[in-house]
């Protein structure tokens, strides 16, 4: 196992060294985590409202300008960042966990439990995400918890569909059949043979639901069903900046870049997992 | 193949009452209902039963699900509790006006994406694959509504070439050509939107195919390239976009949602919105049921194509 993870570490290494842009989002997800952790660190607070400097332009003391309340804008996108990854990270923690669960035992056990769950799966993914995320949302406080349960409650389907497709090629192996065999209890097997058996997969599904969880967000954000005032997300950043578009342009340029350059990273991290730890789609 | 499209259907019919279920049901648990929205404070206990009679309101669910699922089989789908205009109604005025952009916004995207995926993938790891393959990827992570404010500060504002907002200049509802001017943004907007997706389907079915067999022997027998290309891999690589097409019937009405509301496009999308900004559930549940509708006919009709051109499939099931 041990010496497993040192060739996937060295792939790591090589791919990142051979693929430039791999290497960018690499860097640039660290920068942008650690840019929205230490946020704290920045001479401006993203709340004090200063009715003296109202939509400045960018200069050296406003690296971004300032938005419609005087705040400082790099500040507020930082601050920004943090509810946008937490509410990537979040809603993909729920939505990895529901899926996998729903996967592994429908794949486990088969027969009727498996036809029911994938019959409820179907019937969730034939609602347009769009639809069915506003529509639960009106019956949740609108915030930042709700905008995380619905999100992680209501994208889990795909991650259950690939889990449930490992589930049933690992159950075939033989030291699953040996552990069934030998009398260990469903969930030892699911927990010690099942899961970190289909691990490969989930993972890479799981940073392309954190980018999928990022641009739900910022679109609901932005229609105003997301995130509310106080606290403001990069979508909702843009949703005020849509006011502003005449006078201060520069206010939708920066939280608009920050989405996609993120997302673009997330992706790209999955893509070169995916290489990693799917030798046959490396070149 | 007709037991096959048969059985297909069978499965389709408990799904949609299903939904309609779960749309009805979130319906009622709904905290402000339709009687709320029709009495006010000072009416008599006997004026609201009144009212409650005449709408049916006093019977329980499952009666007033049943009167629900009759009026939507005729085409009624109730009445808003805001506006207390007809849904239909609405529906009828306002989904045209989205297929008009979605339409043609989709199948220009369709035909570049067949160009470019073909392109990409008969080249695949050169640098033209490699910058078609880089915009798709950059494609899918930009938001449309990002784009959408993009296009309207550039094309709108600063070169004022465009209108920003709605579907016609007011007092020149009949004019084509001040249509066409207005459709311009949004339709480049969402092909824009649809695009990378699509590429991305076409580069690997085409990069499937050119690993098949018959490539071999065609190259074999000397074929160039193109003409391999042409005559063998397109066909065959297009054949799955059927799927596609076919699940992308719910876009016609659910595909420009953001984009629509950005351009005060007056389809389905800012319509959607403002009924769940003001808590007008019969609006959404309506928009549910109808969209989910779409979603279970598009898979079916994908699943019934895909059968009469690949037989192969009703087998593999």
């Amino acid at each position: 196992m041990a010496k497993q993870k040192n060739r996937r570490m060295e792939k790591l290494k090589k791919e990142l060294k051979s693929n430039k842009l791999a290497l960018f989002a690499f860097i640039f997800l660290s920068l942008i985590i650690l840019a929205s952790i230490f946020a704290f660190l920045s001479p401006y607070s993203p709340n004090t409202v200063n009715v003296g400097k109202v939509l400045q332009q960018p200069s050296g003391s406003h690296l971004f300008g300032t938005d419609e309340l005087g705040r400082d804008y790099l500040t507020r996108a930082l601050y920004g960042g943090r509810i946008s990854l937490t509410v990537g990270i979040l809603a993909m923690a729920i939505s990895t966990c529901i899926g996998v669960l729903v996967g592994t035992v429908s794949g486990y056990f088969g027969g009727k439990v498996d036809n029911l769950l994938m019959r409820i799966v179907d019937i969730i993914s034939s609602i347009p995400w769009m639809i069915l995320v506003t529509v639960i949302s009106i019956f949740l406080t609108p915030g930042l918890k709700a905008i995380i349960l619905v999100i992680g409650l209501f994208t889990w389907m795909g991650t259950a569909r690939l889990v449930r497709a490992e589930t049933l090629s690992i159950k075939e192996r033989e030291y699953v059949l040996y552990a069934k065999a030998s009398g260990q209890s469903f969930w030892k097997i699911i927990f010690k043979h099942i899961i970190p058996g289909a691990l490969p997969t989930f993972i890479v599904a799981s940073t392309v639901s954190i980018a999928n969880a990022i641009l739900m967000e910022s679109a609901l954000s932005f229609l105003g069903l997301g995130v509310q005032q106080p606290l403001s997300s990069w979508g909702s950043m843009l949703q005020t900046a849509q006011g502003n578009l005449g006078s201060a342009p520069y206010m939708a340029i920066l939280p608009g870049l920050l989405i996609v350059l993120t997302v673009y990273s997330f992706n790209k991290l999955g893509d070169v997992l995916r290489v990693i730890v799917e030798p046959k789609t490396g070149k | 193949m007709a037991k096959y499209i048969l059985k297909r259907i069978l499965q389709a019919i408990p799904m949609l009452i299903i939904i309609s279920i779960i749309c009805f049901s979130l319906m009622q648990m709904a905290p402000y209902d339709a009687i709320d929205s029709m009495t006010t404070p000072n009416m008599s206990q006997k004026t609201i039963e009144l009212i409650k009679a005449k709408y049916g309101l006093d019977h329980p669910a499952y009666i007033q699900y049943f009167d629900w699922m009759k009026g939507i089989l005729h085409g009624d789908f109730g009445y808003s509790l805001v506006t207390h205009q007809s849904i239909s109604e609405d529906l009828i005025s306002r989904i045209p006006n989205t297929i008009v952009l979605v339409l043609p916004a989709y199948v220009l995207a369709l035909i570049l994406a067949i160009i470019l995926g073909l392109i990409a993938g008969a080249n695949r790891g050169k640098l033209l694959d490699k910058i078609i393959d880089g915009f798709s990827s950059i494609g899918i992570a930009i938001p449309s509504f990002w784009l959408a404010m993009i296009f309207i500060f550039i094309f709108g504002y600063k070169m004022g070439l465009f209108p920003i907002l709605g579907m016609h200049t007011i007092g020149m509802e009949g004019s084509t050509s001040d249509f066409f001017h207005h459709l311009f943004l949004p339709c480049v907007v969402l092909t824009i939107a649809f695009l990378p997706e699509l590429i991305r389907y076409v580069r690997s079915s085409t990069i499937g195919q050119l690993s098949e067999d018959y490539v071999m022997v065609q190259e074999a027998y000397g074929s160039s390239g193109t003409a391999i290309l042409f005559k063998h891999v397109l066909r065959n690589a297009l054949l799955p976009l059927v799927t596609i097409v076919g699940m992308s019937l719910p876009m016609l009405v659910t595909g420009a949602f953001v984009t629509e509301t950005v351009f005060g496009w007056p389809g389905i999308g800012p319509y959607f919105v403002k009924a769940i900004q003001g808590f007008d559930y019969p609006v959404v549940m309506a928009i549910m049921l109808f969209s989910a509708s779409l979603v279970i006919l598009g898979n079916l009709i994908s699943d019934i194509l895909y059968c009469i051109i690949d037989p192969r499939i009703k087998e593999m099931r």
